[in-house]
Parts: structure tokens; sequence; C-alpha cells
């Protein structure tokens, strides 16, 4: 049953919206971005300069942010969610155009002194317009052919922008967050299979195409997933990140070396210290436990979220719940796999903890449309 | 808007089972973190706490100080000075070029130096201190020490370098230092890792050379933490070296001195030994040259003029100058022959001014003939006939053997470069090297130190103090190695007989201080000072011509050997002056100037010397380059 078939002064209104705000997930957002603050406090060697302060004003302009999208009825998010889409879209080919060049990649655009990211708002702005599709979507059509091609394009449309940044990280956050939606929503099993089927296929063809005219990425992707294979093979070269990396997460040991004595990123042997391979640091100064502890908290965001989409009875809400709950999940599980070797160093930041302004305001955003589908869900009446 | 009722429980189920098991995947996979997150840190967490160390820990050698050198009264011949140089760190400074341009002004900075220098910058992190100009004086470092304010980045150092601060005076006996060179490196199988040092000093030539291994000590080390960039971030622990030994020489400075002064000017060589000890007192190659010139690093037009000059200041001829000893090896011949007695010291034996041997005809130097000679007469007017003979009935091999007895055609065990072995020639020997049989007239040069007999100078020393004591002293150069004493050397006695070697020591004495001694005219007055001699004069050619007038380098070396003072004798003394022409004339007054220092201990007076050389003395020694003048005697007015 869709939100608007009950009666809609069930829900709350005006600032009483506020008690009904996910207060356990406010409280673990804020948990998870304290551990960032000490983490960029501590790999300035005991500064609030130069990450730190930043990253805690942003911090609390996003929750301001969050605040306000929570308050807003979520059938008006769901409503924007197209143009949302056509927005990110326009940025992505905008980025392409006029985008100016940082580490070799074009990925952000300059508007005075803001720097926007297009790609970390196509992320949310997909899944939004994903749910929103699905809501609208008659549950009967959800497998059909014509019916999963759409969502398809939706998806792939700005991966293939994006992979021209080349922002590796992104395209698989998208195509794996969409899935991952599509998979909610209900489309038939047989799909997926078809898909990671092709996906290893596609995989291969990539592989072969090295060296070739046609070759599908670039040279220095390839050279990331040959260091990922074996970052034995030029410890100082290619595979210096993933050996350091794994180095100071080791030697953190139990219970670590302690707070600001992690001498893998205080001596710089970690690279991008305070972005992608924040949780080294956190790994080797607080060691397993304070590894685990984090990964602790993100697993109960994600608890929070699933649980709260499960029990909402809007499928825009709910749908986009789990979707933004996966993108969520899909950030910190590829960042923590790169930086134990799990994965090839891609460049997804550890979401909340590392530092960079445009991934934390879009994912307390994200977590602003959470808000609001909790807070606005269709409620009987008792 | 308006759309159909489409939700069904059944859509919402599927949403709930399938968002249930998208949130138990995402645990799942949260799981295979967190063992992993465990696998590494606790279960491997001892190995990557290792690599982390290894990583963060750097060991830097500790360059110990090298041992110093002293001469026997203690002063210091090598020592470790301070050495300024001048080293930038490029992230310091402000402007490079202005940096550059205020430092010129301070300090001589030639244009190569700065391209060198800034090439380093360029190629190293900006961290790294660059050395901009080394080896500078106080003066210079001072000036940029006090504009130090407006020269950012730039900062003086201090390090040790070799120093010679007696120059030349021991330049061949002690040798040298410099950066170690490839050469070097492969020339040993299992280097210290102190070599690979840049620019470490290492003995190069003499006795830093061979006493390398004591002089250098042993590196320390220091555990230093380093960043990923290699920048040094603190020292977490250190472990001294060990110094090089400090080590005494039995040179006495102040003779060495002297004896280098005294030979100023020529091409020669001097030792002065201690006979009962065999300690080296002196031991004097002329011209010399200043060791420090190589520590620097010399300049092309310097060594040139070393290398390119005639009188070869570079060669150590004091134990690498192997000459014809010439009539100083009369002492040889006369004990070979006395003591194989086929000769008796009364015996005398008629100089008619040559020897026919054969068809061949072995002049005496002195045309008309000496007369009837017995040993003493034969030394003290060095007649060569009397010689002539002694070798023709002794034969080569037993003149060959009392040679080595004596030191002459043997190794001596001395830390100094490339000591010669001298050649005391045997029939055997020509044999082997000539494939030709010996003859007799080859015995007969060899009687007078001529033909195929090589000694040098201090070989010649040596022959002196065995004769003067009658004990095979081994010469002694190192007195103490970090203040214990050295044990001095000896082969035994001489065994030769004592009566043999009193009369041969006598006619010695007669040679410098009996009226018609070859060295009479270099005869010293006082009674502890008298010394007893052999005058040598050896060919450079065959032909006997008048000295002055051939060119230099074919005129006859001038050799003296004695030992002083005759009764109780302490020093053995031998000169050998390159185509100085004749011993007694060239060479005796050179030998006898450095008896006197010696035994003086100082700058001697004047009235030890006869009256009539007290002037030309004078005039010798007021013009000669002594370090320390105390003591000179004053020029008498001539006019």
């Amino acid at each position: 049953m869709s939100y608007l078939e009950y009666r809609v002064q069930t829900t709350p209104t005006g600032l009483s919206k506020l008690l009904y705000i996910n207060w356990g997930l406010v409280l673990l957002l804020i948990s998870v971005a304290s551990v960032g603050f000490l983490m960029l406090y501590s790999v300035a060697g005991g500064s609030l300069q130069p990450w730190a302060e930043p990253q805690m004003k942003r911090f609390a302009i996003g929750m301001i942010g969050m605040f306000a999208i929570a308050m807003v009825p979520i059938h008006i998010w769901r409503n924007t969610a197209g143009l949302a889409y056509a927005l990110s879209v326009m940025l992505l080919v905008a980025v392409e155009v006029m985008g100016s060049i940082g580490m070799g990649a074009q990925r952000w655009i300059e508007i005075g002194p803001i720097r926007l990211q297009p790609s970390e708002f196509t992320k949310i702005a997909v899944v939004m317009f994903l749910a929103a599709y699905y809501d609208w979507l008659d549950i009967r059509k959800v497998s059909r052919p014509l019916w999963v091609l759409i969502p398809l394009i939706i998806i792939l449309l700005p991966t293939f922008l994006v992979l021209k940044q080349p922002d590796l990280g992104t395209a698989i956050l998208l195509v794996a967050g969409g899935g991952i939606l599509m998979f909610a929503a209900g489309v038939h099993w047989a799909y997926f299979a078809v898909v990671i089927a092709s996906g290893v296929g596609l995989v291969s063809a990539v592989i072969e195409s090295r060296g070739t005219p046609w070759q599908l990425i670039k040279d220095y992707q390839f050279r990331r997933i040959d260091t990922f294979l074996n970052p034995d093979s030029d410890p100082l070269g290619a595979g210096y990140h993933i050996t350091q990396s794994k180095i100071a997460l080791g030697s953190g040991g139990w219970a670590g070396r302690g707070f600001m004595q992690g001498t893998q990123s205080r001596l710089n042997f970690l690279p991008e210290k305070h972005t992608d391979f924040i949780f080294t640091t956190l790994a080797e100064e607080f060691g397993f436990v304070g590894a685990a502890s984090l990964l602790t908290l993100y697993a109960l965001i994600i608890v929070f979220c699933i649980a709260s989409a499960v029990s909402n009875k809007d499928r825009f809400a709910s749908l986009m719940t789990i979707g933004i709950a996966a993108t969520f999940f899909l950030y910190f599980a590829v960042n923590m796999s790169m930086v134990m070797g799990m994965a090839p160093v891609v460049g997804v930041p550890l979401p909340l903890v590392s530092y960079g302004g445009s991934a934390m305001l879009v994912l307390l955003a994200a977590f602003g449309l959470v808000q609001s589908g909790h807070v606005h869900r269709p409620r009987e009446r008792s | 808007m308006r759309r159909p009722p489409k939700d069904t429980e059944d859509s919402r189920r599927r949403i709930t089972r399938r968002g249930l098991v998208l949130g138990g995947g995402m645990l799942g996979f949260m799981g295979v973190l967190a063992a992993r997150m465990r696998y590494m840190q606790v279960d491997q967490a001892e190995q990557f706490r290792l690599l982390a160390e290894e990583n963060r820990i750097n060991i830097r050698l500790i360059p110990p100080a090298r041992g110093l050198i002293f001469d026997r009264t203690g002063t210091p011949v090598a020592e470790n000075a301070q050495n300024y140089r001048l080293v930038i760190v490029r992230e310091d400074v402000g402007d490079l070029d202005e940096t550059f341009a205020m430092l010129r002004k301070l300090v001589p900075l030639t244009d190569e130096d700065v391209e060198r220098a800034l090439r380093e910058i360029r190629r190293r992190s900006p961290f790294v201190p660059v050395t901009i100009a080394d080896q500078l004086a106080w003066k210079d470092v001072a000036e940029v020490a006090v504009n130090a304010p407006a020269l950012p980045g730039v900062t003086p150092e201090v390090g040790l370098t070799r120093h010679y601060p007696l120059a030349h005076d021991f330049a061949h006996v002690v040798g040298y230092v410099g950066p170690v060179s490839d050469y070097d490196l492969g020339k040993l199988e299992n280097p210290d890792p102190l070599l690979q040092i840049p620019k470490f000093q290492i003995g190069k030539v003499g006795f830093e050379a061979k006493e390398e291994d004591l002089l250098r000590g042993s590196a320390g080390t220091k555990r230093i933490e380093v960043n990923a960039g290699g920048r040094v971030m603190r020292e977490l622990s250190r472990q001294e070296g060990k110094k090089g030994a400090d080590i005494q020489l039995t040179i006495d400075h102040g003779l060495q001195n002297f004896v280098n002064a005294r030979l100023a000017g020529e091409s020669a060589a001097a030792v002065v030994l201690e006979v009962e000890t065999g300690d080296i007192l002196a031991i004097s190659s002329a011209p010399s040259f200043d060791p420090n010139l190589f520590v620097r690093g010399i300049s092309g037009k310097d060594y040139r003029s070393l290398t390119e000059n005639d009188h070869r200041p570079l060669a150590d001829k004091s134990v690498q100058g192997t000459y014809p000893p010439g009539s100083t090896f009369k002492l040889v011949t006369a004990l070979a022959a006395h003591e194989a007695g086929v000769v008796t010291a009364g015996e005398t034996i008629y100089c008619p001014g040559y020897k026919q041997l054969g068809t061949r005809r072995f002049h005496c130097w002195k045309r008309g003939g000496h007369g009837r000679v017995d040993l003493h007469g034969s030394l003290m007017h060095s007649c060569d006939v009397y010689y002539y003979e002694l070798a023709e009935r002794v034969g080569i091999d037993r003149i060959s053997e009392m040679a080595r007895r004596l030191g002459i055609g043997i190794r001596h065990d001395l830390p100094m470069s490339a000591v010669a072995e001298g050649l005391a020639p045997s029939k055997a020997w020509k044999q082997e090297r000539y494939g030709e049989a010996w003859r007799v007239g080859d015995s007969l040069n060899a009687a007078i130190g001529q033909g195929y007999v090589l000694a040098s100078p201090l070989q010649l020393a040596i022959m002196v103090s065995r004769v003067a004591t009658g004990q095979m002293i081994r010469p002694r150069l190192i007195k103490s190695i970090d203040a214990v004493e050295q044990p001095i050397g000896t082969d035994g006695p001489l065994g030769v007989s004592p009566t043999t070697l009193s009369q041969i020591r006598k006619a010695m004495y007669a040679v410098s201080n009996a009226r018609g001694g070859t060295a009479y005219a270099s005869r010293l007055l006082p009674e502890n000072m008298r010394f007893a001699g052999k005058t040598g004069t050896s060919q450079v050619r065959s032909v006997v011509v008048h000295n002055a007038s051939v060119p230099w380098e074919h005129r006859d070396h001038a050799l003296f050997v004695c030992f002083a003072p005759f009764d109780a004798p302490k020093i053995a003394v031998s000169v050998v002056i390159e185509h100085g022409g004749g011993g007694s004339a060239v060479a005796a007054p050179v030998a006898r100037d450095i008896v006197a220092r010696a035994l003086h201990g100082d700058l001697p007076p004047l009235d030890i010397f006869p009256a009539g050389v007290r002037d030309s003395v004078a005039e010798r020694f007021q013009s000669m380059p002594l370090r320390d003048r105390t003591g000179m005697p004053p020029v008498s007015d001539r006019a």
C-alpha cells in the first residue's frame, strides 16, 4: 500500500516531526564522524588543522542539511527524484566538458569557492530515481524484460559518464548500488545470475583487451589490478600503497599502538592517509579493537536502515532506504577490502571518516532522505 | 498525482524479504571483513609489526675518529682537525639565487662550486643537506654565521679531517689519507661498512696506509627513525664506535725537521737510528711535499709539479730508493774477509793504483795508488785495490752472506710504503737472474759497492748500527700503540769476532778524525761527539769524469755512513745525496751536522766545529728552512 492510501493526518507535522526522527541512527552517524575527527586529528600530527576542523564544520553543515531534508515530506522527494537524476547527469556531462583537472581525473566543477563533485551526488540521485521508478511500476511488471531494461539504462548512463572521468570506484558503486536496489525491488533472481555471468565475461574481455587498440580501461588501472593481484612484485613502486597499508594495519595488533603512535602513518609510509587510507591509521593506532568497533558502528547503521526499510509500508521510502544503505555499505566494504588487500585500489573513501566534503555532504543528505522516509512513513491509526 | 492501487501485501512481503536477505548479506560480508581484520591484526600482528619496524628504523654508521700519530716526544704528527663546511637545506631557503649571490660575497666560491651545488640540490629531496663548500677557513665560516639571519637554510657544519701539522717533515713516513675510492674497495675482500660512507678517509700511502687497520678504529651505530621520504625524525639509540689507536712514532720531530732542512735543495735521503734500540730517530727524503695537499684533493697543477720534478719529491728515497753503496760497502767486504780468515787485520796489501785481472785492469780511485795498506789504512783512505784483493780471496757468496747479516739485501719489516729489499748479489742470484756465471770481476765491483750491489739509506744505517753494536738490531718505527710500548726487535748477536769489529770501528774513527782520513774535514771537535764513519761515492756512469763538468743526473751519488759517539755509540747515520758528487766533500758534512744536532739535542753551537768550517756552517744554519730557530748561532761578521 502506498503512503497516499493512508490518511495524511496520521503522520506527524511541524516540529513534532523531530520526535519521530530515528535518533539512534543520528547518534550512530555522529559516532562514526567523531571517529573520523579523531583520526584526522591524529594524522595531522595532533592538530585540528588542516583536516579535522574543516571536516567538523562540514559535518555540522551536513547535519543541518540532513535534518532539513528529513523535515520535507517523502512524497516531495519521490516527485523530485527524476529531476535530481536529470540534474546529476547534466552535471556529469558538464564536468566532462569544463571540469578542472585534478589527480589526472576530471571529477569536479568549481563554482566560486564550492568544489562540486557530481559523481557523489549521482550515487544518491540514481538510488532515488530507481526507487521512484519501482514505486511507480506495477509490481507484476517488475521482472519483464522491457521494465528491466529501463532501470539498467538509468544506471548505466551515469556509469558510462563516470567511467570517462575516469572514476572506477564510483562506477563500481553505481552499478552495484543500482543492482542491489533492483534486487530489493523484486526483479527476478535469474537476471542477476545472467548479469554476474556476463560481468565475469566482461572482466575477461577487459583483461583480454590489454595491449590491443580497443583496450577497455587505462593502463594505470591495469597496473592497479596487477598490483592488487601481486603487491609484493613491486613493493616500492605500484605495490607500495597496498604493502604499506597492510603493514600498518597488521602492525596495529590487538589493541593498537596508541593514539597518535602509529609509526606507519606518522612517518608518511601510508599514502593518502587522511582520505582513502584513513582506516589503516585507525587500525594501526587502535588495533583490532578499534577497527572492529568502527565496523560494528557501520553494521549498526546498516541494521537501523534495513529495519527502517522493512518496517516502512511506503515502497519508495523503503526501496530508497535499502538503496542508500547499500551504497553506504559499498563505500566502506570496498574501502576496507582495498586497504586490507582484498580488492584493488580504486579510490573509494571510508564514508563519514575520510576527509572530503562532497562525499560527506552527499551521504548526510542521503541519510536525510532515509530520515524523511522514517518520519513520514504511513502509520495505521491505533 | 493519481496512480493505480498496485501495492499488494505480496509486494510488500517481497521487499521485506529481499531487504532482509540484503541486510544479511551485508552483515555476512562485514563478518568476512572482521575475520580478515582479525587474521591480519591478531594472527599476523608479529610479522607486520616487524615489517613496520624495518620500515621506520635505519641503522647509520658513526665514523670513528682516526687514531692520532705522535712523534717520540708526543708532538702531534697527524691529527684530526675540524673541517668547516657549509651545507644548504633547500626547503629552508627562500630565494636560492639570492642566497648564492650573498654567499659568494662572504665565501670564496667558484662558478664550478655553485654549479655543482645547484645540481646536487636539484637532484636531492628538499630536506637533504647539500654541501656547498668544504675545507673553509674559520674566518669565512664566522662571516656566514654572523650573516645567518639573512641566509636561511645555510648552516656551517663541522666535521673531522686529517691534518698534518708538520707538513713536509713527515710526508714520506706518515703518508696521507684520502677519500676511499672504488679501486680501494676493489682491493678488499671483506670491506668495512665504514668505507661505504661517502668521502670516508683512509690511508693511501705510507704509515697511514700500512697501519690503516690500527688507525681506523671501528664504527659506532645509531638507530634512527626515518619517514617514508628518508627524513630523519629522531635518534632511537646510539652505540659509540671505537676510536682508532693513537700511535707514537720513534721519530723525533725536531731532528726530523733538522734533517729535512739540511737536505733542502738536494735530491737526497738520510736516516738516523738509535743503535741500541733500532729506533728510527729521523728518516728523511728530500725534496718532500705537503701531504695536506692530498687530503684536500690536490690540484692538477700541483700534482704535475710534483710528478714532473726531476728530484722526484713523491718518492721516499730513504726506504724505497736503492743505490750502489760505493765505498761504504767496504765495511761488509772487510768483515766478510776477516771473518773468513782469508786476511788478517795487520796484513798489508800493495796498491799500485789498480789491480790486474786477466786482461782487465780495475782501478783504484787514487790513480797513483796507496802503496802498502792494511785494514785500518784501507778504510781510512778508502783504498779500492785492497778490497779487490779481499774480494778475490773471500768470494762473492761470503760477502753476500755478510751483507745480509748487516741488513743489506733483506726486506726490513717497517710500516712504510714499498720498503726496498736492496740487493746483495751472489753466484746463484746471477745465474738465476741473468743465466750467466758469476765472474771474479763481478766480485771486485761488488767489493767496493758497485756493480750489482744495491742498498737503501735505511739499510746503510742499519749496517752501521750493527757494526757499532755487534747486535743485529731491527729498525723500529712504532714506539707505542695506545701508550703500550712496542717491543724492541733484535735478531741476536751479529756473530762477528769483537776484535775484527773493534778494528773496523777504529778505522772508521780514523776516517773522520785522523788527519788524512777521507772525512777528516768533517770532524767534530768534542770528545763525546766524535763519530766514526765511512765515505762512499758511487758511480752513476762507468767513466770517471770530473763531476762539476757533467750534467746533474750523470754525477756520482755521494754517500756517508757513521755512528756516534765513537766511545759509546748512540746513533747511526746514513746520508745519500743523489748526484751529489763525492762522499767526503758532500755527504760527510751533512752527516756531521746531523750527528751534531742529534747528540746536542738542539741546534749545536758553532764551537764544536773545526774553526775552518764555522763560517760556512753558521751560514748554512742561517739559510736552512728550520721550523724552530731557537739556538740559532749568529752569523759572524765577515766584513
